[in-house]
């Protein structure tokens, strides 16, 4: 039977037959995750469960990357809770301070994620591994405490919507305008319960870490997994890092999609996800004269190297406006070293720009960077429900690296050729 | 895995704060969070549950929050089985997790009416509407999930398999 690349690699971990959508299958666990907030929740089913053991030491991932920098007592008894366990259980990857970033950033630079794999993770943007050809998804507590203690899930085996994205487009638009364009055509459950399939020539000449800033989003659109064929970039980048014996993956000639979307990104201008919903989209030059109080740079979104060389690179010799904060926040210790030796810290912090630590911080609201009533925020971050990052009456708005700079150096959301 | 019971009906997009409001999260205590099953939806809605009674739904039935608390609210009720349009996608992992039993069958939501006495073979797939002997497939139960169900939900189904 012709494959889509999520029946393919739902195939490979199961012994059951892979057919038709709809379908239950029970798969193997290639790397099973939580963080600071989840993991607590799965640790106690997990002993209810009366397991003694993690199924495998080395595929189970604990980050404590949201509240970290622990910012309270609840904050840091959690924290402490998943190291006790982790301890416990002799769990290889676990992080905290000096070690951890934002997990969906983190475990890819660590070869932890990789082509062909099952990951699954009680956080819904588990997704990101799809930009490297895993089929990777957020599940509750429970599920997550089933899977670390058996290594083994179930799935539904999801319809496919395949994006096909071509055409040509300017130095100003990434892969997060792309993904939220296609949010926007949509709608916030426009993939429910499906998997995404992207393809393309933008597709195949785009960079790994721009396919995973999309994967990232596809829960936004109500996806199971946003999927990228794992290509010679995608084996190269996986390879560099540590990962064992990435193998390119792609689906089957002739495999059954529930719906073929086709985006020409010719003449798109940068993409603005407005209050209060990632599908409330529009093209930033419809935006006159939304005001800024702040702008955060960061997040398993975009947090990655390129995304602070692409900041760098508008805001370089250039001031933020006087009235707004810019926080930046590298995603991993990793990024932040390379941002170091590459001089952009000092490009950024010479401009007026706050630099802190790796950490999930402002994005879900957590800490360093929330939002008083009234206050506007441009973030590079993906959700931008009411009280995200703060007062029930703040907004957020969502976009790219590069608007991000050129907006925070404006003091208004701008496109960055206006700059 | 046969279930016979009135049909109780809701409509489409029904979220996890209809089923049970953040309000009564305060316990995971299946009887207690069962006496306010639906009180998001009108109070006192529960009243009406006889025990074994079937829950039926309409599109994205149990969209919203992850709380493992709404499959366990419409159990504490007394109802074993939802049918459904379709679910949501984290509700139906949580209720089959949490020992519910739930079946989608699209359309054929239009042959059952709030009120009517329903069969269930939740393993075949298989519903009866003995009040208008409308006979209704879904995909059945897989076998192992049937499993997980009949060991009451994941922990016990977990706690069998590691002992
Ligand atoms: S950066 Fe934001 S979206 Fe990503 S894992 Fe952290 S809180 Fe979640």
């Amino acid at each position: 039977m012709a494959m889509t690349l999520a029946q393919k690699i739902l195939q490979k971990h199961s012994s059951d037959q892979v057919k038709e959508a709809g379908q239950i299958v029970r798969a193997r666990t290639s790397m099973v995750l939580a963080n600071d907030i989840t993991a607590p929740l799965s640790i106690d089913s997990f002993r209810k469960m009366g397991a003694k053991k993690v199924f495998d030491r080395e595929k189970v991932a604990l980050v404590c990357d949201h509240f970290t920098p622990n910012k309270d007592i609840d904050s840091a008894e959690q924290v402490k809770k998943v190291r006790e366990f982790a301890k416990e259980m002799d769990v290889v990857h676990y992080y905290e301070g000096g070690n951890v970033g934002v997990e969906h950033a983190l475990l890819p630079e660590l070869g932890l994620v990789g082509p062909g794999d099952i990951v699954v993770g009680a956080d819904s943007h588990t997704c990101t591994y799809g930009g490297l050809g895993a089929f990777a998804t957020g599940m509750g507590s429970t599920d997550i405490a089933a899977a670390m203690a058996l290594g083994e899930t179930w799935f539904k085996v999801p319809e496919t919507i395949k994006v096909n994205i071509s055409g040509q487009h300017d130095k100003y638009i990434t892969s997060k305008d792309l993904i939220l364009h296609l949010i926007g055509l949509i709608g916030v459950d426009g993939a429910l319960y499906r998997a995404l399939e992207f393809t393309g020539p933008v597709i195949s000449d785009m960079e790994v870490e721009g396919r995973m800033t999309m994967a990232n989003m596809a829960i936004e659109a109500g996806g199971k997994v946003g999927l990228f064929p794992a290509d010679a970039k995608t084996v190269d980048y996986c390879r560099s890092n540590g990962f064992a014996n990435p193998e390119e993956i792609y689906p089957d000639e002739g495999a059954v999609y529930c719906r073929e979307v086709n985006i020409d990104v010719t003449g798109m201008a940068p993409q603005i996800a407005c209050p209060h919903l990632p599908d409330n989209v529009k093209s930033v030059d419809e935006l006159i004269n939304i005001r800024l109080d702040q702008v955060v740079l960061g997040s398993c979104t975009n947090g990655r190297i390129s995304d602070l060389r692409q900041a760098a690179e508008i805001i370089k010799g250039h001031k933020v406006h006087k009235d707004v904060r810019f926080i930046v926040l590298p995603a991993t210790p990793k990024i932040y070293e390379q941002a170091l030796d590459e001089g952009l810290l000092s490009i950024f912090i010479k401009a007026g720009a706050i630099v802190g630590p790796p950490t999930c911080g402002p994005c879900l609201g957590g800490h360093m960077g929330i939002l008083a009533a009234g206050e506007k925020c441009l973030a590079t971050t993906n959700r931008n429900f009411k009280g995200r990052m703060g007062s029930l009456e703040s907004e957020v708005y969502l976009g790219s690296p590069i608007v991000a700079a050129a907006s925070a150096v404006a003091g208004e959301i701008i496109h960055p050729a206006r700059m | 895995m046969n279930y016979a019971g009135k049909a109780h009906k809701v409509g489409d997009h029904i979220d996890t704060d209809a089923i049970i409001p953040a309000r009564f999260l305060i316990t995971t205590d299946p009887v207690e969070l069962g006496s306010n099953c639906f009180e998001g939806l009108e109070n006192g809605w529960v009243k009406r549950v006889k025990p074994g009674d079937i829950l039926v739904g309409g599109k994205n039935f149990g969209c919203g929050s992850s709380r493992e608390h709404a499959p366990i609210a419409i159990l504490g009720a007394g109802m074993p089985v939802v049918i459904a349009h379709s679910f949501a996608r984290i509700f139906y992992r949580n209720g089959f997790n949490m020992g519910l039993v739930l079946l989608e069958i699209g359309d054929d939501i239009e042959k059952i009416s709030d009120g009517d006495e329903l069969e269930v073979n939740a393993k075949e797939g298989a519903i009866k509407n003995l009040t208008t002997n409308a006979e209704i497939r879904s995909l059945p139960v897989p076998e192992f999930m049937a499993e997980i169900l009949d060991r009451g939900g994941l922990v016990n189904y977990v706690r069998d398999k590691v002992s």
